[in-house]
């Protein structure tokens, strides 16, 4: 189970409070968690990352384990942290103006 | 009697405001999807209960909501919360808020280019959607402008989008640039005599009409003058704010040019300016009278680069003979030290008698006339900043 935390926005639309789980099946990366993320809230879809080329939108980041992974290969595995459900996969929205 | 429903949105949330036919008491409901920009509401003439919303914003990009309670309860067509997003055979369902543009059916490329602020050229790449606009006579029937410009149809209700691309397509798309909002398609007018001619505008690109229900499309900028392009008399280019229709004379059409109140009498084929006696005739809002198709007003703004009204006075100019000759009303609105503006999409009448005229401000003040623009009252004065502004009457 991976546990992810969306922002305040993300979550009213979601319909969800707090942190929201999904499970992954094989390895545990930035795009099979999104993946899983967006097939259990299709409402999500093209607020994280576009539609159609799963580029990450410039004022959305990833954070996990005190580090940023935004710039990291979509297909690169995540913490362990992550994986075991230790750590939660943090989706932010950067920081930039009101 | 009838009542009216103002739907307001603004830079941080959308408001509805509801009142009977006297449209002096107002309830106010709202903020809906607070936090978000919302540059465009719209009910369905067929069904005034539907309301589509344009909900976005620079993190999380383009959202689209749909009510069909008059705005009680809302959601993202074709996503329902807690279902899968795939149909059983495995495709994908609709995605409401999914804008992709065509690309050549020879070479799969993008379409066309359009010019940068540079002068340069620069691929289309969606932002938003500006406007709204629900067919006359089916509720899922619905049309989107979007920046960069575009226009997109749904028959589903909101839930998939398809571009009409012969917009884009028709040959002038490489020579369309951007305003300084953005090179948006912000108006888009059904003819209610024939729905298949369909006018649109474009910051700054300027007006277009289609004859065949989208599949081509033509300029229509025969007579604009625009200094700020190399050809200030260019088929394309120019930066048309807003365009109004009275439904009852649909072959006159009235534009609030960057600079300039344009009138035309035949489609769009020509136009002529009838800013007369106006103080300045720059602007973002022009509207029509709804039983009065020869009255008409615009809200002048100082100029192209002073984004406020003329000497700190907020008037609504009317003219009663289709242009030319505008008179000032004043009585309601702020004749002193405002410095607020006014969207392009921010100004709208209602069909009650006497007509209701709405319009909304930058300092999130909404003003409302239920005599035909003679007097205003502040509905709301303290909303964020108004960018849409749309009246309904509701039996």
């Amino acid at each position: 189970m991976i546990r992810v935390v969306l922002p305040a926005h993300l979550r009213k639309l979601a319909h969800v409070d707090g942190e929201v789980q999904v499970d992954v099946e094989g390895p545990v990366t930035q795009r099979s968690v999104l993946d899983a993320l967006e097939a259990r809230y299709p409402m999500l879809r093209g607020t994280i990352r576009d539609h159609t080329t799963h580029k990450r939108r410039a004022f959305v980041r990833f954070f996990a384990c005190q580090q940023d992974l935004s710039h990291e290969s979509p297909d690169a595995p995540l913490p362990e942290a992550i994986a075991s459900g230790a750590e939660p996969f943090l989706v932010i929205g950067a920081i930039a103006g009101g | 009697m009838s009542r009216v429903r103002v739907l307001v949105g603004t830079r941080k949330g959308a408001f509805i405001l509801t009142s009977d036919g006297k449209r002096q008491n107002w309830e106010v409901s709202g903020p809906h999807f607070a936090g978000w920009e919302i540059y465009h509401m719209k009910g369905s003439p067929a069904d005034p209960n539907r309301i589509y919303a344009s909900q976005s914003s620079g993190w999380f990009g383009q959202i689209l909501q749909r009510s069909d309670d008059a705005g009680k309860t809302w959601f993202q067509p074709g996503t329902p919360a807690g279902e899968s997003n795939k149909t059983a055979e495995g495709f994908p369902k609709g995605e409401s808020n999914k804008f992709v543009y065509d690309t050549s059916p020879e070479t799969g490329k993008p379409l066309t280019t359009h010019q940068w602020y540079d002068g340069t050229p620069h691929p289309w790449e969606f932002k938003r959607v500006w406007h709204l606009e629900p067919s006359l006579d089916d509720p899922d029937n619905v049309y989107a402008g979007v920046e960069d410009a575009a226009l997109f149809h749904s028959t589903d209700g909101g839930k998939n989008w398809h571009e009409l691309s012969g917009l884009r397509g028709h040959g002038t798309g490489p020579a369309w640039q951007p305003g300084a909002g953005g090179m948006c398609l912000h108006t888009i007018i059904i003819d209610p005599s024939n729905p298949k001619k369909i006018y649109i505008a474009i910051s700054a690109a300027g007006a277009f009409r289609t004859d065949d229900a989208g599949k081509t499309w033509k300029p229509i900028n025969r007579g604009l003058h625009s200094l700020y392009i190399p050809n200030p008399t260019a088929e394309v280019g120019h930066c048309v704010h807003h365009v109004a229709m009275n439904p009852a004379r649909p072959n006159v059409l009235f534009m609030q040019k960057h600079w300039d109140v344009m009138r035309s009498d035949d489609g769009g084929e020509n136009w002529r300016e009838v800013s007369g006696d106006l103080p300045t005739d720059f602007g973002f809002v022009i509207d029509v009278h709804a039983h009065e198709p020869d009255t008409i007003f615009v809200v002048p703004i100082k100029s192209d680069s002073e984004h406020f009204p003329l000497d700190g006075k907020l008037r609504v100019f009317r003219s009663k003979s289709g242009g030319n000759e505008w008179e000032p009303m004043t009585k309601g609105l702020p004749q002193r030290d405002c410095y607020v503006n006014v969207l392009r999409d921010a100004m709208s009448v209602d069909t009650l008698d006497p007509c209701g005229v709405y319009f909304g401000t930058s300092g999130g003040q909404v003003y409302g006339s239920a005599d035909g623009g003679t007097s205003w009252t502040a509905i709301m004065r303290d909303l964020p900043a108004v960018v849409s502004v749309e009246a309904q009457a509701i039996p």
